[in-house]
């Protein structure tokens, strides 16, 4: 805890204290080691959430095919007939969805690149509390066991759909999953809770308290800010899912009635009288929706500095971007009853969230326009992680632009609970978030690993999932369009819904052969970690400080001094300089040739140490 | 044996895969590919960029103009319906308009400033007016769509007119009950006790008003009348959704709901319209609600006013269905419900009196 504040005594960092095997790698301390935990866990769940997907769009896709050839892995969730059991297609997307939002995209993406991120790009020699960021990933890790048990149960995992909504949830008549399955995922809910505010916490005092010398905020890279105000935006939310979890465990386990009342089931009245499953929803939405973009701001964060730095150009409109990260991260915790437009919600706090609601698309849009402009006029490297950033702002706007019919209560009438949301929260929430994660797998893996990542595999494994991506969730816009509900094992016993056979097969087989080209990235990953080409110091040449550590950086991150930071991290291609980029350890004074007037007025109060001036090796 | 040779298969292609990308990677190092910064690749994924634009536009048109063997839109049968599908293709024609702009920026700067070594990028690192410009023009677009859209919500969401038809929705795992008043035309009380395998409403026959309320085997409402659903749920949440009325409202337990349309065609008129001498309306569940949830269909039948007038008229109520139910009927109120569920022979012609005297209030 108190490695990193004492810069003046940095020897004991620079000849690592032998460390045995246990104290390195498991229950480590250091940032870096901690991001690779929840990178390797977060792969993990990446594969059985797809895996998930992959069975019940073989039911959507092909609902005669015989599936016997599951049983081995299924057991009796296939029916005699060789059929997906209905009630196991219901599980199936929920833990997918479950899996998806939280393990994948939460833990998997602010877990590993907050982490691995934060001290280096501040200059820190590690998290504020090592011994709560350990902690952090075990409860993590706890959260993950518990849930990945319950897949196992013999009454099944969870069946509620991902959010969960009692009575369905509160009660083991009306659906298998809310027994022992539920049981255990509030149970790993409640560890995972925890494991996001002991890392937030972190995230939030490190940011706050351990930049380096002249890393003022206004000189932060956007990676650092999206992080922050993340993390702020789960210290405040998350609590209100745990306290909708809590009181969902009481109305299970102990007779009371947040939620339940009137009800009659199983041939039997309960006695519970006076909750309001309504009230659940106004819970879980608060985090819920703060909690997409808990999932999206971190990869915007790392798509706008591997935008800039690989179009060679300074991020358009920095001040702007934080600004309408600042504004959306206000607007996500008033617009959450958008997701209730059709509950029987008074009408009046419809019209107030659909106003709220169509304000966010505002800062969103200055995001989007602000990314094209940054292209303009660049001189474009295509590494793979711009390739997936440059795919990321595609779906974003793809999906987001469908966010302007959901968030119009009018217009949500007929599109609620539709495959249309499906479309439009897979591509903005899902891909673009799943492709945030790749690019900055992609674009740090040198700094992780201190090997390159082979390029070609790169390439092939962007466009076959980029191309997969939208032959997938472009089509649901059409199937949602025309009405049909999600969350449907079949659709063949309605005449509304008896067309589309061929597109959800269609949809199927997209999904299927997108899910098969991870495993080409998988591949690359794992084997290069091992094998791949020996990664110099800065192979992107960019002007963020982790780039100035070693190529493998010890526990500690810089062997000598932290370096100061004398300027932003955005001077990419600066007119008169001789090189397209000035790190950020560069001082004014060193570069009279490219500086304006105001930044020579910064440069003479400098005071620059010899070794800082050094260090602009690259 | 074949699932033998499946994976041996798949482990040879495998191996041949891996030894391609080995033989590529150590060409690339002889050739010197890895110590230049861009890579000669760098230009393919300009190029491809473009054809992936070019491609999906023309995807995008073709498939949403005609391109898909059926149509993806559903017939229209609601007054408020017209209203929303229209606010519905305003926003899309909004949307698809920047959708297919920004995609061609997005794709053609990227195809157009791929690196170049002989060009520096331009330093631009803001412009205040760019950033007032499309800040306020997406606001201007949204405040002009978010008045449309509240005007249609309050239209929509307002108190149901006097005149309207009232039915109860109920909604249990894994069907619907649909009451309607019978001849008083007012839709008794319900107490969620007194539920069993016959009262799936839950009807409390203390009060009156159940005695002549019947169920419908089909949900059925008159053309042109103003149709209120009072919607309730019996165990879990399921939503009451009906596609062609653009019509959804959850059914919660312990808290009724409800939804007001006016249907614009008639059963008939639809099975004209599609050319499907079959079509039906249906109401579906649209609220994950268990084993079943994509089971939950109800025909829904939409009749001329004279016809349902008709319908309504030869409908039995439940307590003449069920004369054992009786028995929960307080002792004073008994002979007024035999009178009222029919249960003693009275004349026909006195029932249908009442109905019109319903109708006509």
């Amino acid at each position: 805890m108190s490695e990193n504040g004492d810069m003046g005594h940095h020897d004991e960092h620079d000849h690592d204290h032998e460390q045995s095997f246990i104290s390195k790698y498991i229950f480590s301390t250091d940032h870096k080691i901690i991001a690779k935990q929840f990178l390797i866990t977060g792969i993990f769940w990446a594969i059985i959430g797809g895996a998930l997907s992959v069975i019940f769009r073989l039911q959507l896709g092909f609902p005669d095919m015989d599936l016997e050839w599951l049983r081995p892995l299924l057991g009796k969730w296939i029916t005699t007939s060789g059929k997906l059991d209905s009630e196991f297609y219901l599980a199936l997307v929920t833990m997918h969805g479950t899996i998806m939002v939280f393990f994948v995209l939460t833990a998997g993406l602010s877990g590993t690149f907050s982490n691995f991120l934060i001290p280096l790009q501040i200059g820190a020699r590690d998290m504020a509390s090592g011994f709560m960021n350990m902690l952090s990933y075990w409860f993590f890790f706890l959260s993950s066991v518990i849930m990945f048990i319950s897949l196992f149960l013999e009454t099944g995992p969870a069946a509620g759909g991902w959010t969960v909504y009692p009575p369905l949830s509160a009660l083991p008549q009306a659906i298998q999953g809310s027994a022992a399955g539920m049981t255990l995922w509030l149970v790993a809910m409640v560890f995972f809770i925890a494991s996001t505010l002991l890392g937030g916490i972190n995230y939030i005092t490190t940011v706050i308290n351990l930049r380096t010398e002249g890393m003022s905020f206004s000189r932060l890279p956007l990676t650092i800010w999206a992080f922050f105000i993340t993390a702020v935006i789960g210290l405040l939310s998350f609590p209100v899912l745990f306290a909708a979890a809590l009181l969902l465990v009481f109305d299970r386990s102990f007779g009371t009635s947040f939620y339940l009342s009137q009800i009659y089931i199983g041939g039997e009245a309960l006695p519970n009288m006076g909750g309001s499953p309504i009230l659940y929803q106004h819970l879980f939405w608060f985090l819920g929706h703060p909690e997409v973009y808990i999932v999206i701001l971190p990869a915007l964060g790392i798509t706008s500095e591997i935008i800039a730095t690989n179009s060679r150009k300074p991020i358009f409109g920095y001040r702007a971007m934080i600004g309408s990260m600042l504004a959306i991260a206000f607007l996500s915790f008033i617009v959450w009853a958008h997701h209730m437009f059709v509950t029987g919600m008074n009408p009046f706090l419809g019209s107030i969230f659909m106003f709220l609601t169509l304000i966010i698309a505002v800062p969103s849009a200055v995001k989007a326009f602000n990314y094209i402009t940054t292209l303009w006029k660049g001189n474009i490297v295509f590494t793979p992680g711009m390739l997936f950033s440059i795919g990321l702002v595609s779906f974003f706007i793809s999906g987001g632009l469908t966010g302007l019919f959901l968030g119009n209560s009018a217009v949500d009438i007929n599109l609620h609970d539709t495959y249309f949301v499906v479309a439009h929260f897979h591509l903005v929430m899902g891909s673009a978030s799943f492709f945030g994660l790749l690019a900055g797998v992609y674009h740090w893996f040198p700094k992780m690993f201190g090997r390159m990542m082979d390029e070609k595999l790169g390439y092939i494994h962007f466009w076959s999932t980029f191309v997969g991506v939208y032959l997938v969730f472009f089509p649901l816009h059409y199937i949602g369009i025309a009405g049909f509900p999600r969350r449907y094992y079949s659709f063949t016993s309605f005449d509304a819904f008896s067309t589309f056979a061929d597109l959800n097969s269609f949809v199927s087989i997209a999904a299927i052969l997108t899910f098969g080209a991870q495993f080409i990235f998988l591949f690359n990953f794992f084997y290069s970690i091992y094998r791949g080409r020996r990664a110099p110091a800065n192979p992107w040449k960019s002007n963020t400080l982790e780039w100035t550590t070693p190529v493998n950086p010890g526990h500690g991150n810089w062997p000598g001094e932290i370096p100061k930071v004398y300027r932003w991290p955005y001077d990419y291609s600066k007119p008169g300089a001789e090189d397209d980029f000035i790190p950020q350890t560069v001082p004014y004074s060193a570069t009279p040739e490219s500086n304006t007037d105001y930044e020579n007025e910064l440069a003479k109060p400098e005071e620059v140490t010899p070794k800082v001036k050094a260090e602009d090796e690259a | 044996m074949l699932n033998l040779v499946i994976v041996v298969a798949v482990v040879l292609i495998l191996a041949i895969l891996i030894t391609i990308f080995r033989v590529s990677t150590l060409v690339g190092i002889v050739r010197g590919n890895t110590t230049k910064q861009v890579s000669p690749a760098n230009k393919i994924q300009a190029s491809l960029m473009i054809v992936f634009l070019v491609l999906g536009i023309i995807g995008f048109f073709y498939f949403s103009f005609g391109g898909l063997d059926e149509s993806y839109v559903q017939p229209l049968a609601s007054e408020h319906g017209a209203v929303t599908d229209r606010l519905f293709w305003i926003t899309m024609a909004i949307t698809c308009f920047v959708f297919i702009v920004t995609q061609i920026l997005l794709f053609g700067f990227s195809y157009k400033y791929q690196h170049r070594e002989d060009r520096k990028a331009f330093y631009y690192p803001h412009n205040n007016t760019l950033e007032y410009i499309w800040t306020g023009i997406p606001a201007v677009v949204l405040a002009l769509l978010i008045i449309s859209g509240w005007k249609a919500w309050v239209d929509i969401t307002q108190k149901a007119p006097d005149d309207s038809e009232v039915i109860e929705v109920l909604g249990y795992q894994y069907s619907w009950a649909v009451r309607y008043g019978g001849a008083d035309g007012k839709i008794g009380d319900y107490d969620y006790k007194k539920t069993d395998a016959s009262n799936v409403a839950g009807m409390d026959l203390t009060d009156r008003s159940t005695h002549d309320d019947f169920f419908g085997r089909e949900l059925h409402v008159p053309k042109g009348k103003p149709v209120l659903l009072n919607i309730r749920a019996r165990d879990v949440i399921h939503s009451v959704y009906s596609p062609h009325f653009r019509l959804q409202m959850n059914a919660v337990p312990g808290m009724p709901t409800r939804f007001w349309f006016v249907p614009t065609k008639s059963t008939a008129d639809l099975r004209i319209e599609t050319g499907n001498p079959d079509f039906n309306f249906e109401l579906v569940c649209n609220k994950i609600c268990g084993k079943g949830h994509f089971g939950m269909k109800y025909i829904i039948v939409v009749d001329e006013p004279e016809d349902y007038a008709k319908w309504y008229a030869e409908q039995e109520p439940w307590l003449k269905q069920n004369p054992e139910y009786l028995s929960e009927v307080p002792a004073d109120l008994r002979d007024a419900a035999m009178i009222a569920a029919g249960i003693e022979t009275i004349p026909a012609a006195q029932a249908v009196d009442n109905l019109v005297v319903r109708n006509s209030r």
